[in-house]
């Protein structure tokens, strides 16, 4: 993890020639700049660079030669770069620790396949001690619906999901063309466009109860984007109301997980924050500030904290019976 | 990088590839192009150490085993070289599937933090011959929190094995103390990091959720400076502190509510007012009572009594949140 330029170039100069003599009947540029990750200008310096290193001597038969024919290239001569460079410590914790995390989760990919692959990286990046890895990934995320949320995604066919909606505390059942999973936070969510709704919708897989794949194609409409993740998981409208909470310091994680509007630390109570969410559900409101337990005040609206109260107040009562 | 410099590293690393026997300095600044010539002038015999002595240093930082010794017993000065054998990515032949979930596996680390080296070792295997797709497979976006300053250091520092300090704030705790820490590794676990280490001003192993840590963590003194435990086992370290008692609880819930807990409950069947009876189990006392409370009248806690006092506890907090109590 040094400074990216120098070592990544450094890094793909020394593996082109040898990613050049593996595929002997040459590969299309546009394809090796993808390979590498680099535009296709890029690439052409880099082998515009490698075309005049060469051995000692430097005379015409010591230079790295490649071969131009169209859109591909190949290489003629290697100057003795055959293999690549071996793995550096972060590149084989990087590969293993991955591995690693992709066994944990028996519904993404063929376990059998995925030791396999495990094993024989290991062997290559050789030394045992890097094996020991000082990073470490659990993502104990087993959910029995993956594998069937997988499935709709590689054959591209629509789900029927049985669906815990938490703000609402009800079961829903509905129909969506699934886009695509994320792991976020340590929990998985899958992305697609639910017809009901007419709209793209995350669900956390914990909450889904029962999932099917149906025999329709999915086809999520032409309008179905893919949100980025940098603004969030929550997005509410720029329009929906504001509520304006006083959080106590053991309820502060609450500006780290929705996307609050303005925040500011405050006095009362010590170590508190004031904060502001949009949202058009209330009810998501009430329950958000009623499972604080008194760690949120509520500043606006009124009515919020009044709801809140009230239903407290019948709890007690039937306590106090 | 200038191309000047990445030419010169490129023809440094075949010439010394390419050779069994040490290379003097002098011969390297001879027969490799780019390096200040011999003039018999100390200024051009000064450019020309420092130009090597950063290259080489360059070179080792990605990981070339440049080899410093003596052929014979009458050179008068180490010479470089590099072994192939350490140099070379052993063979490697993946079939499809597995080439397949390594690539699946290296999007673990898109836009985390070891995003840089995954995509250099998706490189190196497929300069290796791997071909590891780009295009197939299922969508899938893995996250594991990009956003997590202290990561950096606190990996370089469990990597090399280095002693490491920094300012960590518990949640209860009003100011950060300062923390110094034999680094074991770091992991994330269900979404969040947290750094394992043994103490040092505890004398004993601790676990630190990377969120707390206040301002960048330095590592301090030589490198392989301990040994962590042999049969160390990251994840379960940090299971092993999150773990509580699982804790029997038994609440009425009026019938049609309470969907979300009914779904991890033992229905244990109907009590004399109507309601159902629900057996609960939790990890986590003090969250399921906020969860309890959050229901209002719908759910009534039966038992444990402490579970009924932290419930009624917080409904209390709760029913002062309106003005007109």
């Amino acid at each position: 993890m040094t400074a990216p330029s120098t070592a990544e170039r450094m890094t793909r100069l020394l593996a082109l020639v040898p990613y050049l003599q593996a595929r002997p009947d040459g590969v299309r540029l546009t394809d090796a700049a993808a390979d590498f990750g680099v535009t296709e200008a890029q690439l052409r310096r880099d082998l515009d660079l490698l075309w005049v290193c060469g051995l000692p001597g430097h005379g015409p038969g010591d230079l790295i030669d490649l071969a131009f024919e169209g859109d591909r290239v190949r290489v003629t001569f290697t100057a003795g770069m055959v293999r690549p460079l071996r793995l550096t410590t972060d590149e084989a914790v990087a590969l293993i620790v991955a591995l690693r995390t992709l066994l944990e989760l028996p519904g993404l990919a063929e376990g059998e396949a995925v030791s396999r692959a495990l094993a024989k990286v290991s062997a290559a990046a050789g030394h045992p001690a890097e094996v020991r890895a000082p990073v470490a990934v659990s993502v104990g995320a087993r959910e029995q619906s993956l594998s069937v949320v997988r499935a709709g995604l590689e054959r591209e066919r629509a789900l029927h999901l049985h669906y815990y909606v938490p703000s609402r505390d009800e079961r829903t059942e509905r129909t969506v063309d699934p886009m695509r999973l994320l792991l976020v936070d340590g929990h998985w969510y899958l992305e697609a466009w639910c017809r009901g709704a007419e709209g793209v919708r995350l669900f956390r897989l914990d909450r889904i109860d029962e999932v099917a794949v149906l025999d329709e194609p999915a086809a999520p409409p032409p309008q179905a984007l893919e949100r980025d993740l940098d603004d969030g998981l929550y997005q509410p409208g720029a329009e929906a109301p504001v509520v304006r909470l006083r959080l106590a310091r053991t309820a502060r994680w609450v500006a780290d997980y929705y996307p609050v509007e303005e925040l500011a630390e405050v006095s009362d109570p010590p170590g508190g924050l004031a904060v502001s969410v949009r949202t058009s559900d209330l009810a998501w409101a009430r329950r958000l500030v009623a499972s604080l337990g008194g760690a949120a005040t509520v500043d606006e609206p009124a009515e919020l904290a009044e709801q809140v109260a009230a239903e407290a107040r019948a709890a007690l009562a039937r306590y106090a019976d | 990088m200038a191309a000047k410099r990445a030419e010169r590293l490129v023809n440094l690393v075949i010439a010394l590839l390419g050779t069994r026997q040490y290379v003097s300095a002098a011969r390297i600044r001879e027969t490799v192009p780019g390096y200040e010539p011999d003039d018999g002038t100390e200024r051009a015999d000064e450019a020309f150490k420092r130009m090597f002595e950063r290259d080489k240093a360059e070179l080792r930082e990605i990981g070339v085993p440049l080899e410093t010794g003596r052929t014979s017993a009458f050179d008068t000065e180490d010479g470089y070289r590099i072994a192939r054998t350490d140099y070379e990515l052993p063979e490697i032949t993946l079939t499809g599937e597995e080439a397949a979930a390594v690539g699946l596996a290296l999007r673990l680390w898109q836009s985390a933090q070891l995003a840089g080296a995954a995509q250099s070792a998706l490189v190196k295997l497929r300069a290796a011959g791997v071909e590891v797709d780009r295009t197939r497979g299922i969508p899938i976006q893995p996250r594991l929190d990009a956003g997590e300053p202290a990561f950096e250091p606190c990996y370089a520092a469990a990597r090399d094995r280095r002693e490491l300090a920094f300012d960590y704030r518990r949640p209860d705790a009003d100011r950060a103390s300062r923390r110094r820490v034999q680094p074991w590794g770091v992991v994330a676990w269900h979404g969040r990091w947290y750094l394992v280490g043994h103490d040092l001003d505890r004398q004993a192993p601790r676990v630190f959720r990377l969120s707390r840590v206040a301002g960048m963590p330095k590592a301090s003194g030589p490198a392989a400076a301990f040994e962590p435990p042999a049969d160390l086992d990251l994840a379960s370290v940090v299971a092993g502190s999150e773990r509580r008692e699982e804790q029997l609880v038994v609440v009425r819930a009026r019938p049609g509510t309470a969907i979300g807990l009914r779904r991890h409950a033992v229905p244990l069947g109907p009590a004399e007012d109507g309601d159902d009876r629900l057996e609960l189990r939790t990890t986590e006392p003090w969250s399921l009572a906020d969860q309890l409370a959050a229901h209002g009248p719908d759910v009534l806690v039966e038992a444990p009594q402490r579970m009924r006092e932290a419930v009624v506890e917080r409904l209390t907090r709760l029913a002062a949140l309106g003005g007109a109590a």
